[in-house]
């Protein structure tokens, strides 16, 4: 049997979390109940309801959990309306990995390193943190600043609290839009309280989210002193194949799915802004 | 070189259809196309211009990818893959194909063949047998030789010349030479000369053409910014109705949509031909990187222009075939992007 590279394999929902009021997260497994496929922090899979679509998540969960894989997923369109009712025991399709990693094992190795998420945004983030923290002597100082519209759209927050938190030389900041009742934390926007925090501009950053808290945020680093060339995020764009061949993902002369998501600022420089 | 009487390619067509398919230029509905050869059909070699590119015999404008069976909360896949329960394809010949759509194969194996390879492109690549055929009366909307094609010395498994008596046949490759020998007795040997003769008449009716000296030397990897924010966009796209009718036409337009389809009998998933002008193509549920018919357009001719050959050695992804230039409504064409943009000696 020929491997066919657009040919999902079943994936079986083994838990669903509900993170936020929008959001929530499916464990799957394969029939076998194993992991579907290996993967590095930053990857994405393809995963679909069988006539209502296929779309592509990040995978959020670790590499270095090698019984199941996560994907937290906001319910924002036709697709992930339908992917929110599904319960546990149903399958769904998977097939991936696609798209270049975070070079955790290069560029990151010895560094310390910032994370700064925004919403749902934690979801390809959760991956590479995770990582970092399995093999945590590989890397320096952690911080993690990461903000939602409220406490309640805080995803994973018991893993950040329980876990994250307690970690050693490991330091998380988390806000809020606004004032709400029983949030004693830092209320503000991430760019703004990225820029209130004293960062060691020597830090190597990623940051995830929304495309105008990115920009500000970045507009925020660099101005505090942070280097492009130590900045990663990633993308999303609409995607059918994965593979770099429907046509759809590409900005200028990479596409998203094969080039991407994982893009360094300086190479976000290079190509047209239309993303 | 080998030859055939025109009488006798009905002969040859025949022959050729016992063990293979055979993709040729047949007259239907008033349109010439590539169908399957057989008895009775109206071949037209002679038609330069085919409506639709032959890019459908391996890239096909819809195409089952796989079946879902669905019970309960269990999915299975069944017919997965072009290859359903391990067949191999049964080879076909793709008969009469200009050098202009040659190197639009080219242009697509390097998408579709690139890793991660594509499959079911893969699958009728390797059943196929490329027969092409020179050109003896290009047209005016042709500007193959500007990207380097000799329409008058195709390449392929076989080569094939047609003049008003006979077809010239010269095998290039172990698939040609297999393909000969299916009917080698129809065949006859010479043709050189008259091969020769032709080559040098079309040559100088080529030279002629009115876009023969189009200038690309703008379109480079190292001018993407500058091209791409060049204000001209805006007046060359106004026209544009985002009909798609230019990259339905286009030999190497590759785009395409995985979708879903529910039957009483499982969902079918499928791929289907789709198109970069259209304003869903990019439509996210939380937005769309192109929501202006100016970026689509230029999306397009930047992909053909630069985009592709900045990731393939400087190969351009437009072929001069001109089909592009005979079909939209609007008269908006490659040509005028090229003549605006491309570069000085265009003035």
């Amino acid at each position: 049997m020929i491997e066919e590279n657009l040919i999902p394999k079943i994936g079986v929902i083994t838990d669903v979390r509900k993170d936020t009021p929008d959001v929530k997260t499916f464990r799957v497994v394969g029939t076998d109940g194993k992991k579907l496929f290996k993967h590095m922090p930053g990857q994405c899979a393809m995963v679909s309801v069988p006539g209502v679509g296929e779309c592509m998540f990040s995978i959020t969960s670790s590499p270095t959990n090698e019984e199941y894989m996560e994907f937290s997923i906001k319910k924002c369109g036709c697709v992930t309306e339908v992917i929110h009712s599904l319960e546990v025991g149903q399958q769904i399709t998977v097939r991936g990995p696609y798209g270049k990693n975070f070079p955790v094992e290069e560029d990151f190795k010895g560094k310390d390193l910032l994370f700064i998420a925004g919403g749902i945004g934690l979801a390809p983030l959760r991956s590479v943190i995770n990582y970092v923290r399995h093999y945590r002597s590989n890397y320096g100082k952690v911080v993690i600043v990461y903000g939602a519209r409220s406490k309640d759209d805080l995803v994973d927050i018991e893993e950040i609290q329980n876990e994250w938190m307690n970690e050693p030389n490991t330091e998380v900041y988390l806000t809020i839009d606004r004032p709400q009742e029983g949030w004693d934390g830092h209320v503000g926007f991430v760019p703004a309280y990225v820029k209130e925090l004293g960062l060691n501009p020597n830090m190597t950053a990623v940051l995830c989210g929304p495309p105008i808290m990115i920009k500000f945020t970045l507009a925020g680093l660099l101005e505090i002193g942070f280097d492009k060339s130590r900045v990663y995020t990633t993308l999303e764009l609409r995607m059918k194949c994965g593979i770099g061949k429907c046509g759809r993902c590409n900005v200028g002369d990479k596409f998203v799915c094969k080039d991407g998501p994982v893009f360094r600022m300086t190479e976000l420089d290079e190509l047209p802004d239309e993303y | 070189m080998l030859k055939i009487a025109k009488e006798r390619l009905n002969e040859l067509y025949a022959k050729i259809s016992e063990s293979m398919g055979l993709f040729i230029p047949i007259k239907k509905g008033g349109e010439v196309n590539y169908h399957v050869w057989g008895e009775g059909k109206e071949v037209s070699l002679e038609t330069l211009k085919t409506v639709k590119s032959p890019k459908n015999m391996f890239f096909p404008q819809t195409e089952n990818m796989m079946k879902f069976k669905t019970e309960g909360k269990n999915i299975e896949i069944l017919e997965a893959g072009i290859r359903k329960q391990g067949d191999e394809l049964k080879p076909f010949v793709a008969f009469g194909v200009k050098a202009c759509d040659y190197k639009a194969i080219e242009v697509l194996d390097k998408v579709f063949l690139a890793e991660p390879v594509d499959t079911f492109y893969q699958a009728r690549r390797n059943a196929t047998t490329i027969v092409t055929l020179a050109c003896s009366k290009p047209e005016e909307s042709c500007f193959c030789g500007v990207f380097g094609i000799d329409a008058t010395n195709p390449q392929g498994d076989v080569s094939t010349w047609l003049d008003e008596k006979y077809l010239y046949w010269q095998a290039n490759t172990e698939k040609g030479e297999t393909l000969t020998s299916l009917a080698s007795e129809l065949f006859e040997k010479g043709g050189e000369t008259e091969v020769e003769a032709q080559k040098t008449s079309t040559k100088a009716v080529l030279a002629q053409l009115p876009f023969a000296n189009l200038d690309l030397s703008r379109f480079k990897p190292e001018n993407l910014n500058e091209l791409f924010d060049d204000t001209r966009w805006e007046e060359m796209s106004e026209a544009c109705l985002g009909c798609g009718t230019c990259t339905f036409v286009c030999p190497t337009c590759q785009c395409f949509d995985i979708r879903d389809f529910k039957t009483n009998d499982g969902v079918i998933r499928y791929r289907c031909w789709d198109s970069c002008m259209y304003s869903d193509f990019t439509l996210m549920a939380h937005g769309n990187s192109r929501t202006t018919q100016m970026q689509r357009f230029r999306q397009r001719f930047m992909h053909k222009l630069v985009y592709y050959p900045s990731q393939n050695d400087g190969l351009y992804s437009c072929v001069g075939c001109g089909r592009c230039v005979n079909k939209c409504p609007q008269n908006l064409n490659i040509v005028k992007v090229i003549k605006t943009l491309g570069g000085k000696k265009n003035d």
